[in-house]
């Protein structure tokens, strides 16, 4: 299995260790020809405008988004999940979406870096996958939040009473930073490996 | 926007300002571009070209370098008028060793400090004690030792000093190849060597030890000072840097707007010359610029 990882800007370096863990093959995403063959898409965190500008610049949008539309498997973290919603909510008027997952998510919901905190993530036995019920350990980094979920929308995992990971087809977004730990719980189910 | 503390469910334990939470913004800032700026025009420029954040203040350092005297921190006015105008990370400026300057940044809420030596130290000594701060700090350094002397100090990021205002990326090319150098060499120490090196580089063991293990720092080390073309951005990135910082380079340009959108795009395609030959077309001129030799003070020199 190769995982192309969005490498414009941001965490990218560290979603490759993770995936290089879990015994998958990794190229770094800057140009539309760079996922012609690979298998699943990591969108990562970083500054949701730069890399809006980024993929735009590159002139990557449509293939982003024939990719999503394809059903490969496709994870989203914080900026990545961002992109990926069908609305975003404090952006800039002029930023570019991937879209594709109906939510809208609000950017930066949780305040500045001062107010960025780690927490435990429940999450749901979703039967598609073995996750054991040990909350994940959740690292939120000027973090979104998700506002609205689409009716075919499911929980992955939350966060007290909100939603903070979910999943809709093949795609999986969290506000949070998986690949920030040692867990790979998350990236092994979205990525399907 | 509601006020964050009434987002946050009160039934699960949420812990701020831990190294992972700290070093995690400067992991989100990799393969991006900085940029100084002094007021929120040149933030909102500095925005629209893709910057992934900007450093708010009062004079860029080639100014710092023209007026002399005493540069202190910014305003704290100037500094919300900044975080105002853009959704970017705010970063700002503390002195060397002065603490409150640093306490008051983290009251309004920047989201990274630079303690740094292009301000006029307040400490000659001392530098700030960060494990004490919820917001995370970046720290210049010269050389690994002074990298790993920060790092003990409880810094998240690491930037090369360069020379800060020059427009001469020769220093930040020197300090890059010796931070990244000696740890090249580091790994290939035996574990008595690595006592050795501990003392040499004026560094805690532990850490040395890490380095040696691992083959890298524990926090991304992204490059300072100099950098005023594109070519200069990606220099730096196949050096080994994880991200730039441009301070003078941008608005001391003759036109600022193209000049922060190509060393963006640059930074990003840092390995690719036929988009760096595309971008590093028609900027204008860079600014002029300042040779080594005709230096009266060395800002890099600050720092112990």
């Amino acid at each position: 299995m190769k995982v192309g990882v969005l490498a414009l800007q941001g965490a990218f370096a560290a979603h490759v260790s993770v995936v290089e863990r879990l015994g998958a093959r990794t190229v770094e995403v800057r140009r539309p020809e760079h996922l012609a063959d690979v298998d699943a898409l990591i969108i990562p965190g970083g500054e949701s405008t730069t890399l809006s500008m980024g993929i735009e610049r590159s002139g990557m949008i449509e293939t982003l988004r024939s990719f999503v539309a394809s059903g490969a498997p496709v994870l989203g973290t914080c900026a990545g999940a961002i992109l990926l919603a069908q609305e975003c909510l404090d952006g800039r008027d002029d930023q570019i979406q991937i879209t594709g997952v109906d939510v809208a998510i609000r950017r930066n919901a949780f305040g500045r870096q001062v107010d960025s905190f780690e927490a435990d993530v429940t999450l749901v036995d979703t039967g598609a996958s073995s996750i054991p019920p040990v909350p994940f350990p959740g690292v939120f980094i000027r973090a979104p939040a998700f506002e609205r979920l689409g009716e075919s929308v499911e929980v992955v995992g939350w966060l007290g009473s909100e939603a903070v990971a979910i999943a809709e087809g093949s795609v999986v977004l969290t506000t949070f930073h998986p690949e920030l730990t040692t867990d790979t719980r998350l990236h092994a189910l979205a990525l399907g490996i | 926007m509601t006020e964050p503390s009434s987002t946050i469910p009160s039934d699960s334990t949420h812990r701020t300002g831990s190294q992972i939470v700290k070093r995690g913004l400067a992991e989100m800032l990799k393969g991006g571009v900085i940029m100084d700026v002094v007021n929120a025009d040149q933030a909102r420029i500095a925005e629209d070209a893709g910057a992934c954040a900007v450093m708010a203040l009062e004079r860029v350092p080639a100014d710092i370098r023209v007026d002399g005297g005493v540069a202190r921190m910014s305003d704290p006015a100037m500094i919300q008028g900044i975080q105002e105008a853009v959704t970017i990370p705010v970063m700002a400026k503390a002195r060397i060793g002065h603490f409150v300057e640093a306490q008051i940044l983290e009251a309004l809420g920047v989201d990274y400090v630079d303690e740094s030596e292009v301000l006029s130290p307040a400490d000659e000594a001392h530098h700030i004690d960060k494990w004490a701060f919820t917001v995370p700090f970046v720290c210049g350094a010269t050389n690994l030792g002074e990298a790993l002397r920060r790092i003990s100090e409880g810094a998240c990021m690491i930037r090369s000093k360069g020379e800060a205002g020059t427009g001469n990326i020769v220093e930040a090319v020197r300090h890059l190849r010796s931070i990244l150098g000696d740890i090249r060499a580091l790994t290939q120490a035996d574990s008595a060597e690595v006592f050795e090196w501990a003392k040499r580089l004026q560094a805690p063991l532990p850490l040395v030890q890490e380095i040696a293990a691992t083959g890298e720092l524990p926090v991304p080390l992204f490059c300072a000072g100099g950098i005023a073309t594109p070519a200069d951005a990606a220099l730096a990135m196949q050096l080994g840097a994880q991200a730039v910082f441009v301070g003078s380079g941008v608005f001391k340009s003759d036109d600022p707007a193209p000049r922060a959108k190509a060393i963006v795009e640059a930074t990003s395609h840092y390995e690719d010359p036929h988009i760096l030959a595309k971008v590093s077309r028609g900027l204008g001129a860079p600014m002029t610029g300042i040779g080594m030799d005709d230096l009266d003070l060395k800002l890099a020199d600050r720092g112990w």
